[in-house]
């Protein structure tokens, strides 16, 4: 049971119409691990999880979720899954700490009411309507509701879109807290901080389909090479500096007294620039490398920018 | 939180405790709501009142509040099960309520089903405030309860089917304002306190089927005239809950 995936979609196709949402996507989402399906809006994000959740039925392609179909094993489903829609869901003159108890009184083991509202930071507006709570409280609240049930699994379908950075970072600690519990976790999100530092396993989508998927430090490696910069002396003999290096590498100068080396960067490399500059009389300053992130990695796969 | 808290525990509740739950939050949301008591309560009471202490409309031979007690009984039924229940559930349609109660253990059957018994709950207390009033006004009813529970029972199946049809279909907006202006027109056209033989014959045949004309003129003919079972009127009404609750379960979206 440990090992078999809590989500397993294969060859996923989805239209609305004349337009493709999802275009033959594949995803295995792993037991206890934090996922985060990562992508520009229009990709397919809401689309695949709303798949996943039994809110649409597929065109072709099956969707499986803790072994079961969402669609046809829908009330079996149901208990053993946390849901959180991107926006709404809740009556708009229902208050917070009501809604919350509500949600609680129809599962059998939920969690504690009270503790979970102090957790969340909403103990000041369990009185107050959902129409009239901030957009991030409407958020938390809409994060509590998923989890309230004790769910196995939890789809979390943008998150953080909206919360101001204390509330983005109480909203991570809450996904590491589940999965140090052992609940699977499934977030969509168009941030890329977010999938790096949260995520076990990134998914990243475009135009419906799954491209690259791995752990952020996979992808990263996988993607590009590193960066090494330093600066010193304008007009340094790149081509001397070149020769001391392992094949492969670039050097280059961008602008005048500053230096970018791409490669693979490792000790030696550092090792291999720094001697150079001590045989030249050169003072490297300012000596950093730069890890490729995600966002270069999805900049290279998909040529586009990933906007928050 | 200490470690654990969170580890995996699920489990629906037992139906019945849901149903309980999902019926005493839909009958809080539509109390707490007021434009819905405005429906509901408040103009159906004025309307009592009001024309029962002046004499505005010829209601025909008898004292009248004998005509005007099953007209009020038939518009507060229409003002729970049609307009509020329309208006109501189109916004949460529109909020994506129906939808996140769709992933939570609640079978959409029994959120249907709560929905009708709060709705039930409401006109129950509607019928009691409304009846109170009436007897106050010195209301004398006739005829047998059962027949006057079984109309009040058709006319909310044929006032829910045509309400979640309207809800499951239209926009939110389109909704509420279809769905007071469904209530003004009935309220004037159904025979709630105008009678239906002032219109000329051939409007008069046609208003008859309307299911709020149905609703009061069965209620009156048992209320007032101590018949049995208006059996026309209650034909009239199965009718509308049948096409009502096929169309609605046939064409009603949850998003």
């Amino acid at each position: 049971m440990e090992n078999e995936p809590v989500v397993q979609v294969t060859g996923l196709v989805k239209r609305y119409g004349a337009k493709t949402a999802v275009n033959g996507l594949d995803l295995v989402v792993a037991a206890g691990a934090v996922t985060a399906v990562l992508g520009p809006n229009g990709a397919g994000k809401t689309t695949t999880i709303e798949t996943c959740e039994g809110y649409r039925r597929p065109d072709t392609g099956t969707v499986r979720v803790l072994g079961l179909d969402p669609v046809a094993d829908a009330e079996r489903l149901r208990p053993r899954v946390g849901v959180m829609l991107q926006s709404g869901g809740v009556y708009s003159g229902a208050r917070a700490e009501e809604m919350l108890r509500h949600m609680a009184g129809l599962h059998a083991h939920p969690l504690d009411v009270d503790a979970l509202i102090e957790r969340l930071g909403l103990g000041d507006c369990g009185r107050t309507t959902y129409r009239r709570l901030s957009g991030g409280q409407q958020q938390r609240l809409s994060l509590a509701l998923a989890v309230v049930g004790r769910p196995e699994l939890v789809f979390l379908d943008e998150p953080t879109a909206g919360l101001d950075p204390q509330a983005r970072r109480s909203t991570w600690d809450l996904v590491r807290e589940l999965r140090a519990d052992g609940v699977s976790v499934v977030l969509t999100t168009h941030f890329m901080d977010e999938a790096e530092t949260l995520a076990d396993d990134v998914a990243i989508i475009d135009a419906g389909r799954v491209i690259a998927q791995g752990s952020p430090e996979e992808l990263c490696r996988g993607g590009a090479e590193n960066t090494l910069r330093f600066t010193g002396r304008p007009g340094l003999d790149l081509g001397s500096l070149l020769k001391a290096l392992p094949d492969g590498c670039g050097a280059a100068e961008p602008l005048p007294g500053t230096y970018r080396i791409t490669g693979s960067v490792d000790p030696q490399l550092l090792a291999t620039v720094t001697s150079w500059c001590a045989q030249h009389g050169v003072m490297p300053d300012g000596i950093s490398v730069e890890r490729h992130t995600l966002e270069d990695v999805f900049l290279e796969l998909t040529g586009k920018e990933l906007r928050a | 939180m200490s470690a654990g808290t969170y580890t995996p525990r699920p489990g629906a509740a037992p139906l019945p405790r849901m149903i309980a739950a999902q019926t005493a939050l839909e009958t809080r949301m539509l109390l707490r709501n007021g434009e819905q008591l405005l429906l509901t309560v408040i103009i159906p009471t004025l309307l009592l009142v009001l024309f029962s202490a002046v004499d505005i409309v010829d209601t025909g031979a008898g004292e009248s509040v004998d005509f005007l007690a099953p007209g009020i009984l038939a518009l507060a039924v229409m003002s729970t099960a049609f307009t509020g229940q329309a208006i109501a559930t189109g916004f949460e349609r529109r909020y994506g309520v129906l939808k996140r109660l769709g992933a939570s253990p609640l079978p959409r059957w029994a959120l249907m089903t709560a929905k009708t018994l709060s709705v039930l709950v409401t006109e129950v207390l509607q019928i009691v405030l409304l009846t109170a009033i009436a007897f106050a006004l010195g209301w004398s009813p006739e005829g047998n309860p059962l027949s006057v529970l079984l109309l009040l029972v058709l006319g909310t199946a044929a006032f829910s089917g045509l309400g979640l049809l309207m809800a499951g279909t239209l926009k939110a907006e389109a909704t509420l304002a279809a769905a007071n202006l469904v209530f003004l027109l009935l309220l004037v056209g159904g025979g709630v306190i105008v009678p239906l033989d002032k219109f000329p014959d051939a409007v008069q045949s046609v208003l008859g089927l309307l299911p709020v004309s149905a609703l009061s003129e069965g209620l009156r003919d048992v209320l007032q005239h101590g018949a049995s079972m208006p059996w026309a009127q209650a034909g009239i009404l199965a009718v509308w809950a049948v096409l009502g609750l096929g169309a609605a379960a046939k064409f009603f979206r949850w998003e």
